[in-house]
């Protein structure tokens, strides 16, 4: 069957046509375009549903990155801000916004016409403005935030509930700002950059290996996700292609991290609704998988296991046999706890059409993971542009359009149960364990050229995490250091959603969305 | 749901023994905890978990204490919602730039007597973060610390260890 879709042109001829493609950037193509084609660009982007995948800085140039979702077309187009500024894409791509923001605080790029010009990840307390820009300037005391303008609400009987950064549970810093009429949100407004660490200054410059190590730590709970994107650019940057075997124990490593995360949020979010019965049922299994990557790979989270060029550690002899078992143990006692919460009328009240997003919102933020499939956005990373061995193996995506918390609850079921099946076709189907002569058993790993011998190249990747789609883009230098490194978070395209999710429910229906969400911090604050 | 109420009443608890309390902990933490809280606080503590930057790993441990596996209510520990009804303040995290009078703030809602903990590399010392203009470069760069937990993040068995190494010089 032929379809026809009207509308969208390709996004590769109509980049090519407004600039000039930029040698050794793989494996999508990057255009260079002057200011008068960026602007020409961001008409397009007003014509075309291309999906924003990103947009970062340098000290002297902006990037950013799209897909033609239709044709699954992934480009880059840069501009260099030769008068320090850009025009930005907030009035044709809201999702740009808070990522101008950042390159606004971070590089002093000014986005021109940006929406909403106010600092995101600059709090005012680096002792620094724009610290990654051409020309750092002394700002302000270290450590004493500014005071920051919230958006102005007007209106009978509005009250406002102002919460964190620290909040009352176990979860990472950032600050809400609650409109309430009576027990109805009117408007949320979220406040980041609590957990930004300079995480990109730091990996600037660095030798890949030790860039790595900050890649494993940008979200602790996708460090497999997030060090694969890492690895994947890296490797893309030099040409490199990372032993078969690594290449399966990578995507055995990123699926038990997807059921870990999926088993714990499903347990919190019934938590929440004050269902605590599942939380320390579900509990129990996340520790399970967790045990069991802490015996296969010597981490309960599989910290810097997944590295540029492969893997740093093997399966050990009963790794297979332990896996199988998890494997068999999960698919026997996770559907009865499936049962149980599809069985229960008071959890289901409040997870059933509470926090809803339109399919609209999710297309337009370019939204992934759970928040977008539960919302009928069925992008999958590990499908479309997909990377090995995912094209070698069977697994659907669900996806669903009801875009509740209850619709978020069981896009996870189904993936844990996909992610199963994953694990089981990986365990047995995995290219053995290769011997050297001498019958020693080398890791799976290959050398990163090193010193004189290492060039320079520029790679991106796309992964699929837990959240959903990674990218993360690198500039390696000559000598085998990170010029340039940016990851970027599925988290900054599903934060903006939840501010959407919450309008119209109650305060005490916040904690149950927030979950149900669960956007990293750390992943978005960098 | 009933039926599994009802194996866990016949099968026996899941939870595993307590860990030894960790000795490199103890000694740290000396002598100048057990003065204080001997005479004031009887086992039970209540502890605030404060996420000043961490990358969420350390959380997910964390987290992992109050599953019926490692059961940290068992030991009179438990963790509180607000740094009012706290004895004691968990911090993760290098502790950031953007974190830092919020953390100040905290430990000056924690009444006396009151100890910290720094979980993880990152609250030891900055861990790989540091040097960063964003962070300030560990626990201590803000606020007192009364014991330190390694780890990139501390299993729960280590956190657990240096929890009751607090908790038994604290209760005496």
């Amino acid at each position: 069957m032929v379809m026809v879709f009207s509308g969208d042109q390709p996004l590769h001829r109509v980049l090519a046509g407004l600039g000039e493609r930029v040698e050794g950037h793989r494996p999508f193509p990057r255009f260079r375009l002057h200011r008068a084609d960026w602007r020409s660009m961001v008409d397009e982007l007003s014509a075309n549903r291309w999906t924003l995948l990103g947009l970062w800085g340098e000290p002297r140039t902006v990037h950013v990155a799209l897909r033609a979702d239709m044709t699954g077309e992934v480009a880059v187009a840069s501009m260099d801000c030769t008068t320090g500024g850009f025009p930005s894409l907030s009035t044709v791509r809201p999702s740009a916004i808070r990522l101008e923001r950042a390159v606004q605080d971070l590089y002093g790029l000014v986005a021109e016409g940006l929406t909403d010009p106010r600092p995101w990840l600059d709090h005012g307390t680096w002792g620094t403005a724009r610290p990654l820009g051409t020309a750092p300037e002394p700002r302000g005391t270290a450590g004493q935030p500014e005071p920051y303008p919230v958006l102005p609400v007007e209106g009978h009987g509005l009250h406002q509930i102002p919460v964190g950064p620290v909040h009352a549970g176990i979860i990472e810093p950032g600050h809400f700002r609650f409109t309430a009429n009576g027990e109805t949100v009117v408007r949320l407004e979220e406040r980041l950059g609590y957990v930004h660490k300079g995480i990109e200054g730091l990996m600037a410059g660095r030798p890949v290996a030790e860039a790595a190590r900050l890649a494993a730590r940008i979200s602790g709970d996708s460090t497999v996700a997030h060090s694969l994107a890492f690895a994947r650019a890296v490797e893309a940057a030099l040409g490199l292609e990372p032993p078969p075997r690594a290449v399966w124990l990578r995507a055995l490593m990123a699926e038990l991290e997807r059921i870990a995360n999926h088993l714990g949020d499903i347990g919190a979010i019934a938590n929440d609704a004050a269902f605590a019965f599942l939380l320390a049922e579900l509990s129990q299994l996340r520790e399970r998988v967790l045990r069991t990557a802490d015996a296969c790979f010597g981490h309960r989270l599989m910290m810097d296991r997944v590295v540029p060029g492969g893997v740093a550690v093997d399966l050990p002899e009963d790794g297979a046999r332990r896996l199988l078992a998890l494997v068999d143990e999960l698919r026997r006692r996770f559907p009865p706890l499936v049962r149980v919460y599809d069985g229960k009328a008071s959890l289901q009240d409040r997870t059933v059409s509470t926090g809803q997003v339109a399919m609209g919102l999710a297309n337009r933020f370019g939204a992934g993971g759970f928040v977008g499939r539960a919302s009928g956005r069925g992008q999958d990373a590990r499908r479309s542009p997909s990377y090995p061995p995912y094209d070698d193996l069977e697994f659907e995506i669900p996806v669903t359009t009801e875009g509740d918390v209850n619709a978020r609850v069981w896009i996870r079921i189904r993936e844990v149960e996909q992610s199963l099946s994953l694990v089981e076709q990986i365990v047995k189907r995995m290219p053995g364990v290769p011997r050297s002569q001498d019958g020693s058993t080398p890791l799976p790993l290959a050398p990163l050229p090193q010193g004189s011998d290492a060039g320079a190249g520029e790679g991106m990747a796309l992964v699929e995490g837990f959240r959903g789609e990674i990218l993360t883009w690198v500039r390696l230098e000559p000598g085998g250091t990170v010029g340039r490194c940016h990851p970027r978070d599925p988290s900054w395209f599903q934060w903006p959603l939840l501010e959407a999710a919450i309008e119209g429910n109650i305060v005490a229906d916040f904690p149950l969305c927030n979950k149900s969400f669960n956007c990293s911090y750390s992943g978005h604050d960098l | 749901m009933f039926r599994h109420i009802l194996g866990h009443l016949t099968e026996g608890p899941v939870t595993e023994p307590a860990p030894e309390p960790g000795i490199d902990a103890l000694a740290e933490l000396g002598l100048r905890v057990r003065a204080a809280a001997q005479a004031r606080l009887g086992r039970s503590l209540s502890i605030r978990e404060v996420d000043a930057g961490s990358c969420n790993g350390c959380e997910l441990e964390i987290h992992a204490l109050n599953n019926p596996i490692y059961d940290l209510d068992r030991f009179g520990l438990r963790f509180v919602a607000s740094p009012r009804h706290a004895d004691v303040l968990l911090v993760t995290g290098p502790v950031t730039r953007n974190m830092e009078e919020a953390l100040r703030r905290t430990w000056d809602a924690t009444p006396e007597p009151k100890w910290v903990i720094a979980a993880g590399a990152c609250a030891i010392d900055g861990g790989i973060f540091a040097g960063s203009y964003a962070v300030t470069g560990g626990v201590d760069a803000v606020i007192p610390v009364d014991l330190r937990i390694p780890g990139c993040p501390p299993r729960p068995v280590e956190l657990l260890e240096g929890l009751l190494a607090l908790l038994e010089v604290s209760g005496g």
